[in-house]
């Protein structure tokens, strides 16, 4: 067997590989990819307009369509992964765009994708905030945490559950939440109070809060979790009850998602004219219930039972997007020097 | 191996070349390229940035992690493993197609429910969030390919040899050890390899039991790549990772041992003295099925207490948002369950295509030095991509297939192209051995009277290797319906697979959704079982076939016909010499 690795000739592979896939395709059955653009038949619009997003972006049936028929411009949806990974794949594929459009660069990434992504337009935001069950302590006759300076007092100790900052994008949130909070110089102390004070880290948001959460969906023990605003609605059976869970505000951060144009496509004013439909008012009133965010233009109507959870933070932390960047792989060694010995 | 044909044909070459490019395509130049962009961003090439990486600290406690994580779920998987493969290929009972099949069901089981299965298992345990905890769960997921690998060559080797050293005063222990044993050593280092590579590039059971504390190379290089887009530290990760894998293949080529002709047994009915094995197997078996009943019951589990069918019946919808009820998914699990079929069909397709046709290659003699070396670094270059990052392929695929005639970035075709990567490697370690084992005199006896290569590869390689070829062609199918790494990298909303949509409907928020994918996930199990089951069954007629013909083969006291191989053997004379006039003698 011995040595494996020989050297590689791109050009001889790329020749023999064509015919490989070419053979391949054909013998699989499996259509042919739907091409990205395509001229129309008469006029210069495109037939379609690849968006690139990521793996939450939901609209329901018919909305898409809508711009279609308003337009002529057909849309093809392109998931790319999580938040970060669409970023890291936008900037890896420059030269050559995955597509024309993307949506769902955040504000903890959007100043990574200067010069790539034009024309950044905030679409919906959603906030990360610690989740409380309220049972449990109504159950032990305990009063709820309010504030991040809450959460290290010997009273919260072995009681909540995060994810990890390099791991998951809600973990990520409340390290920035915390760092809001207590500054460039203080937030470390924090974290190593709410180490001593038993915070568990779990790797991701499904693990955090369905294996470890306490909440009435979940299976585990610790009755307050990072995740999101609108979680608690998720756990409202009966929305004339009492919601079984809540939010605690002043742990809120706010994540703003933005769509913009593709550097580099050769349909940039269609391109621009389904960022502005991203803002029209079917888009916008179906954005809740797609995609659990809360729309960015005022007055757009939510669903009835996200009333019945908790209203929105009114407040929500944020940070400078430049400076996010610029620190944040920084950010989270530290942070898992300090969480993750 | 002196006297036969080792010429070098047109077919061969062809051949040799067909797999070269898939390999080089769908493998090689993506993965040289991202690693490139790592190396040499700027056109000149550039080790500061490998050099820091490697320079960590924390880069070698990974490493450490990394590699006594997968010895130690290797070690356990082949020592649970064996007594399996003994009760399920070597002994005949009622209902060992369908337990052959069942024992696959954990290796494709999707990682995040089973994760969360584990996790709420050991919530409160020592175990809970420790190494130990991800070991387990390696082990779980990776035993099945031992039992299968191993129980497949197995059930090819002649029984009459254990049965002479039986006769001749040997006890069943000390049989095995020295007579069995290093029989199914190519078989045994196969499966280890296998299970290895799969350990050591664990990912998601790594950063749902470990919380994120134990990084691996793997979560490592998908932290850098995905999240920090520092290429230049995942190149050099990336880098590590293959050279792990290339020194363990070598080693495990020094340490195969010499080709071993098979001949198939339908088993035997068990006997007394099989209470040990028999014993420990159904401990292993039991241990295995506590999770797999445990994600049974939660599908069923309803959120009050109680039992419910509505998680079932939740499968053919889209599963329900936060409260507003909206959807969660752009395909329902059934329709993804479809997709899965489709996309694993044409995975499996390609799989055997790759690997059934790199196993002929491979087990042909070579004449030259050359030859056998370009031969050893084909057969080590198919197994690198169990040993590679699904990360860095996929972005190897977005930045080397980004222009015509290979813009392949979004298309379809990728999908089965990466679960055939996954799934070849397991078809040749199935097939290899077992396709060595052919008698080379064979084949040279079928060309002697006439038959073009052809008809030689059809009717002696392929008739005597079509139980194993039509199991690992189950194993494929199954490899490939259970892929996720690679699969959620490329496929699309609209062509989800349903370990995809089950990984979708567990990380989003909504009620019932996570109860839904385990629902989704014992679907898959079902299904798998399922396919499996078909391939067992069909397995099963060629194996009655070659059944009647045993009574053609010599009792074991009667005396041989004398062997092409030149021995004549005699009652009582050395064991070897006489099984291999048996075996001869059937193949004629």
């Amino acid at each position: 067997m011995g040595n494996a690795v020989r050297p590689f000739r791109p050009a001889a592979a790329l020749a023999a590989g064509a015919v490989v896939v070419a053979l391949a395709g054909c013998a699989q059955g499996v259509p042919p990819a739907p091409g990205g653009t395509g001229a129309g038949p008469s006029d210069a619009a495109p037939a379609s307009l690849t968006l690139v997003t990521h793996d939450s972006f939901a609209l329901s049936d018919g909305i898409l369509e809508q711009f279609t028929a308003e337009t002529g411009i057909a849309v093809e949806v392109v998931a790319l992964g999580d938040a970060g990974e669409l970023v890291n794949k936008l900037v890896l594929t420059k030269d050559s765009p995955l597509g024309d459009v993307a949506f769902g660069i955040d504000n903890t990434f959007s100043s990574r994708v200067d010069g790539i992504v034009n024309d950044l337009t905030a679409i919906d935001s959603g906030d990360v905030c610690v989740n409380v069950d309220h049972e449990a302590y109504a159950a032990a006759g305990m009063e709820e945490p309010r504030t991040l300076a809450d959460l290290i007092e010997p009273a919260y100790k072995d009681q909540l559950v995060v994810e990890g900052a390099g791991t998951s994008s809600p973990g990520l949130a409340f390290l920035l939440a915390t760092i809001d909070e207590y500054g460039e110089d203080g937030w470390q102390d924090y974290w190593r109070a709410l180490v001593a004070n038993g915070v568990q880290v779990d790797a991701g948001w499904t693990d955090a809060y369905y294996a470890t959460f306490s909440g009435p969906s979940s299976e585990g023990t610790r009755p307050l979790v990072v995740s999101y605003a609108t979680s608690p609605a998720a756990e409202v059976v009966d929305a004339s009850a009492e919601p079984p869970t809540g939010y605690l505000e002043d742990t809120c951060f706010r994540q703003t998602e933005y769509a913009g144009v593709v550097a580099g496509t050769e349909h940039e004013a269609e391109a621009a004219q389904l960022v502005e439909f991203l803002l029209s008012p079917a888009v916008q009133a179906d954005i809740p219930g797609s995609m659990y965010m809360y729309p960015i233009v005022e007055g757009t109507p939510l669903p009835e039972t996200w009333a019945a959870a908790q209203a929105a933070p009114a407040a929500p932390r944020e940070l400078d997007p430049a400076e996010i960047d610029a620190n944040r792989e920084r950010w989270i060694e530290e942070w898992a020097a300090i969480a993750q010995p | 191996m002196g006297g036969h044909r080792a010429a070098v044909t047109p077919w061969r070459l062809a051949g040799g070349a067909a797999l070269v490019a898939f390999l080089g395509v769908f493998f090689l130049w993506p993965v040289a390229e991202i690693v490139a962009r790592g190396i040499a961003p700027d056109g000149s090439l550039d080790l500061a940035g490998i050099g820091e990486v490697l320079g960590r600290s924390r880069t070698l406690r990974i490493v450490g992690q990394t590699l006594a994580q997968a010895v130690i779920a290797t070690v356990a998987c082949v020592l649970l493993g064996l007594p399996g493969a003994f009760v399920l290929y070597r002994l005949r009972f009622r209902g060992r197609a369908a337990v052959r099949a069942l024992a696959l069901v954990p290796f494709v089981l999707p990682t995040v429910v089973v994760g969360v299965a584990f996790k709420v298992l050991f919530a409160g345990t020592p175990l809970d969030g420790s190494w130990w905890a991800i070991v387990l769960a390696l082990v779980f997921f990776n035993v099945a390919v031992v039992t299968r690998t191993v129980g497949i060559a197995w059930e090819e080797l002649d029984p009459s040899i254990e049965e002479s050293a039986a006769d001749l005063g040997s006890g069943p222990w000390s049989t095995f050890g020295r007579v069995t044993l290093p029989r199914l050593g190519p078989a045994l280092v196969s499966a280890a390899i296998i299970v290895f590579l799969f350990s050591a590039t664990a990912f998601g059971v790594v950063l749902v039991l470990g919380g994120a504390r134990f990084g691996t190379v793997e979560t490592e290089i998908w932290l850098l790549t995905s999240q920090y887009l520092d290429l230049p530290g995942a190149a050099g990760l990336s880098v590590v990772q293959l050279v792990f894998v290339v020194a363990v293949l070598w080693a495990a080529g020094r340490a195969r041992s010499r080709t071993e002709l098979r001949t198939p047994f339908a088993g035997r009915a068990p006997r007394r003295g099989d209470w040990p094995v028999a014993a420990g197997s159904t401990v292993v078996g039991v241990l295995l099925a506590v999770p797999i009943a445990a994600l049974v019951g939660r599908s069923f589990a309803s959120a009050g207490g109680g039992w419910t069918l509505d998680h079932w019946a939740a499968l053919t919808g889209l599963g329900r948002g936060a409260g507003s009820g909206g959807a969660v998914l752009g395909v329902t699990p059934l329709e993804a369950l479809g997709n899965s079929l489709a996309f694993a069909a044409a995975g499996a397709f390609v799989a055997m295509l790759v690997g059934l046709g790199a196993s002929v290659l491979l087990s042909r003699p070579v004449a030259s030095r050359w030859g056998s070396r370009l031969r050893a670094g084909l057969e080590g270059a198919l197994m690198l991509p169990l040993g590679v990052s699904a990360v860095t392929l996929g972005f190897g695929y977005l930045v080397a297939l980004d222009a015509p005639p290979l813009d392949l970035r979004s298309s379809p075709v990728l999908v089965p192209m990466a679960q055939a990567l996954v799934a070849a490697p397991l078809v040749i370690r199935t097939l290899l051995p077992v396709l060595r084992g052919v008698d080379p005199l064979l084949r040279d006896a079928a060309a002697d009277l006439g038959a073009g290569p052809g008809r030689v590869l059809w009717s002696v390689e392929l008739r005597l290797a079509v139980r194993p070829i039509v199991a690992a062609a189950g194993l494929a199918f199954a490899v490939c319906l259970g892929e996720f790494g690679a699969t959620a990298f490329l496929s699309r909303p609209d062509a989800a697979t349903l370990p995809v949509v089950i990984e979708r409907l567990a990380s989003h928020p909504g009620p019932g959704n996570l109860a839904m994918a385990n629902a989704a996930a014992v679907l898959l199990a079902l299904v798998t079982v399922a396919a499996l089951g078909i391939a067992e069954l069909a397995g099963a007629g060629p194996d009655g076939r070659l059944r009647r013909r045993e009574p053609a083969r010599p009792g074991r006291s009667a005396p041989a016909a004398s062997s092409p191989r030149g021995g004549t053997s005699i009652p009582g004379a050395p064991v070897a010499a006489r099984a291999r006039a048996g075996r001869a003698h059937r193949s004629s």
